[in-house]
């Protein structure tokens, strides 16, 4: 049942930048400068505006389903309720009604923002990555998800130039940003592998040709981050043990109060128009 | 030319409504104004972003979200083109900061109220973004060429933000009993304060009669309320909701609304300090300005580096 | 205390809207490089799709005439309206020119 596959593959990207985007958001307003406030929130909305796109692709195949196909497709009763009584969804209901086990984020996106140094590094590590991924999707076969790689792509290539000169700019500093950047490198570092890791849904993905097999951009993926670190002066982190868990859905705990914050309002009042 | 034949060139320029630019002969007291006016509107700005950045998080749905953010970052946005309109008059923007984190410098008193509802961001952009175009649409035209232009660009983006906080307010006008509620709710809440935005009764103003003069203001405080209660009471009935003043009634002779003496001894409590929020709106701004100081300190130190290795 | 650090110096912005216009100031910012400049002009002057390119000088770099000069630098430019097309009588037959 390959829509099944191409709609939770879609979720899957939906999420880490919605996630991703949630995270930053919460810097508006607190940025060390105003200029990089509103660089750091520009950052955010595109990345609002593709979890937007993906969500809506992925509501419209949700409504595209036959009944007995979406008769058990989350585990969340709010959503799920809604689709068995016939009703469409929509993004907002993929967004806010999914509880932390639906979501299939990675866990780096979900760590918290910290001091400046860790929200660059995680910044740095995802958005190499995520440009890795949309690269290699172009070639999806789902021409949906290669229309939407293809737009992001061009915020993604500006998401890693801010995230790569900060993180040369830190390390080659003063002592304390070297440091700090250093320290927060080697912090985010252990939720890099999971990206690399394929799942079984995009094993599936990959083999009817929607999907990336994200296992080979691994070794381009550390070379570009090599390059960087040494040119800011640092050492290349290292990590005993790569955490998982998060893009099958088992989280850190920060997800459960990302949500809680992000769906407040829907939970609290269902079913209303805003 | 003497001190007197300078002044006199100014005041005739003023008159004749061309503009002063940076480095033109100005009076002091007529820079000092600007630096206070501008810098405190700099300031409204970037403190004003903390209320509405508070429900970022929480926004009911994607777009909402978006929207919020977009219009969060323009006020920032607008903070920027200020400062950067206060440092054509001889203050640096860390100047301007200090006088805002040791609260010598003053900011717009609504922005420390508390935003408890969802329906607040629909009051806010409504209300507060209303009433400050009302403000800021005359200043693209004050006499002062940098604070024009940068009014020009603050008024054109402004335009989106009023709209989106209507829409947010019709939604919940339109919505369930309880959004009703929440609406009706937040104009309670903010519809004073957002009157004692425009500063104090004219005929208690300080500065009102100089700024005129100099065409730093074109309207007074009281002219400019007034045609905010006429246009908004409008709005109000438009979206359905209960006028949040009891004494607001039309006065034919007047050709204007009437409504309540505001309540000034709690907008002169808020301005010294002693409104709900200001102790923290000040505290989140210092903290961010400080755990900043070493990322500053971190890209000028690399810049340096940068230039030495260029020039060896 | 923070204050006593040296701030990010400050930056002319100029942007050209669209092709075959000219960079026209669009405002000031600051920022530690050049390069950080045009990045932060990109980000604070063109969100609403402002721009195709975009200059940026630090402000120190500028030098302007003195204000005081302004009658004897532009006022003798007044009585040389030959310099305008509009100063020349010629017949109505005569096209494109």
């Amino acid at each position: 049942m390959s829509s099944v596959t191409t709609l939770k593959y879609t979720l899957q990207l939906a999420d880490n930048v919605l996630i991703m985007g949630q995270r930053l958001a919460a810097l508006c307003g607190k940025g060390p400068i105003l200029e990089q406030d509103i660089a750091l929130t520009n950052i955010s909305l595109d990345q609002i505006g593709q979890a937007r796109s993906l969500y809506q692709y992925a509501a419209t195949i949700v409504n595209n389903m036959s009944v007995a196909d979406k008769a058990q497709l989350f585990n969340a009763p709010l959503l799920q309720e809604k689709i068995n009584n016939k009703l469409s969804i929509t993004e907002d209901d993929l967004a806010y009604l999914r509880d932390a086990w639906d979501y299939r984020n990675c866990l780096l996106v979900e760590q918290e923002n910290g001091d400046w140094a860790y929200t660059v590094a995680r910044s740095f590590f995802f958005d190499r990555f995520q440009y890795l991924l949309y690269t290699a999707m172009l070639k999806s076969t789902d021409s949906t998800l290669a229309a939407i790689a293809e737009k992001s792509l061009k915020e993604v290539q500006y998401h890693i130039k801010w995230a790569s000169e900060w993180v040369i700019r830190l390390g080659d500093g003063t002592d304390i940003s070297k440091e700090k950047m250093q320290q927060a490198l080697q912090a985010r570092w252990e939720y890099t592998g999971e990206m690399f890791t394929m799942n079984e849904l995009e094993k599936e993905a990959y083999n009817i040709g929607i999907g990336v097999d994200v296992s080979q951009l691994q070794q381009t993926y550390q070379q570009q981050i090599e390059t960087i670190v040494q040119e800011a002066g640092l050492q290349m982190p290292t990590a005993a043990w790569m955490q998982t868990g998060g893009k099958n859905g088992v989280h850190t705990e920060h997800l459960g109060y990302i949500l809680a914050e992000m769906q407040y309002l829907q939970r609290a009042y269902p079913n209303m128009e805003w | 030319m003497t001190q007197v034949s300078f002044e006199a060139s100014f005041q005739k320029k003023i008159d004749e409504e061309i503009m002063i630019e940076p480095q033109d002969y100005m009076p002091d007291e007529y820079r000092k104004t600007l630096i206070r006016q501008i810098s405190q509107h700099a300031h409204s700005e970037i403190v004003g972003m903390l209320p509405e950045a508070n429900w970022i998080t929480r926004a009911p749905s994607l777009r909402r979200k978006a929207v919020l953010l977009a219009k969060v970052q323009d006020e920032g946005g607008h903070g920027l083109y200020l400062y950067s309109a206060a440092e054509t008059l001889g203050i640096t923007r860390d100047q301007m900061l200090h006088q805002l984190h040791t609260g010598v410098a003053k900011y717009s008193s609504i922005f420390n109220y508390p935003t408890i509802t969802w329906a607040d961001m629909g009051a806010i952009g409504w209300l507060v973004d209303g009433a400050a175009i009302m403000n800021q649409v005359p200043l693209c035209r004050t006499s002062y060429g940098p604070y024009a232009r940068a009014m020009v660009r603050v008024c054109k983006e402004e335009s989106f933000h009023q709209r989106q906080g209507f829409e947010i307010m019709l939604n919940l006008s339109k919505g369930t009993p309880v959004q009703k509620q929440m609406a009706q709710d937040a104009l309670n809440r903010w519809w004073a304060p957002a009157l004692m935005m425009f500063g104090p009764l004219d005929a208690v103003s300080p500065n009102t009669a100089k700024s005129m003069e100099w065409r730093i203001k074109r309207f007074t405080n009281d002219e400019l309320r007034q045609r905010f209660i006429d246009v908004t009471v409008d709005q109000i009935r438009l979206l359905g909701l209960a006028l949040p003043d009891e004494n607001i009634k039309w006065n034919e002779e007047r050709g204007h609304y009437d409504s309540s003496e505001l309540n000034w001894d709690e907008f002169w409590n808020v301005v010294k300090g002693n409104g709900p929020c200001n102790k923290e709106r000040l505290a989140t701004r210092v903290k961010a300005w400080e755990d900043g100081a070493w990322v500053r300190e971190a890209a000028s130190a690399y810049a340096e580096k940068r230039k030495t290795k260029k020039a060896a | 205390m923070s204050n006593e650090h040296k701030e990010w110096p400050l930056w002319e912005v100029f942007i050209r809207s669209k092709a075959g216009l000219d960079h026209k100031h669009a405002g000031s910012l600051h920022a530690a490089d050049a390069q950080m400049a045009i990045e932060n002009a990109r980000d604070v002057y063109t969100r609403r799709m402002e721009g195709i390119s975009i200059w940026v000088v630090e402000s120190k770099h500028i030098h302007a005439s003195n204000p005081e000069e302004a009658d004897a630098f532009f006022d003798p430019a007044q009585d040389k309206i030959y310099r305008h097309p509009t100063f020349y009588n010629l017949p109505d037959e005569l096209k494109h020119m």
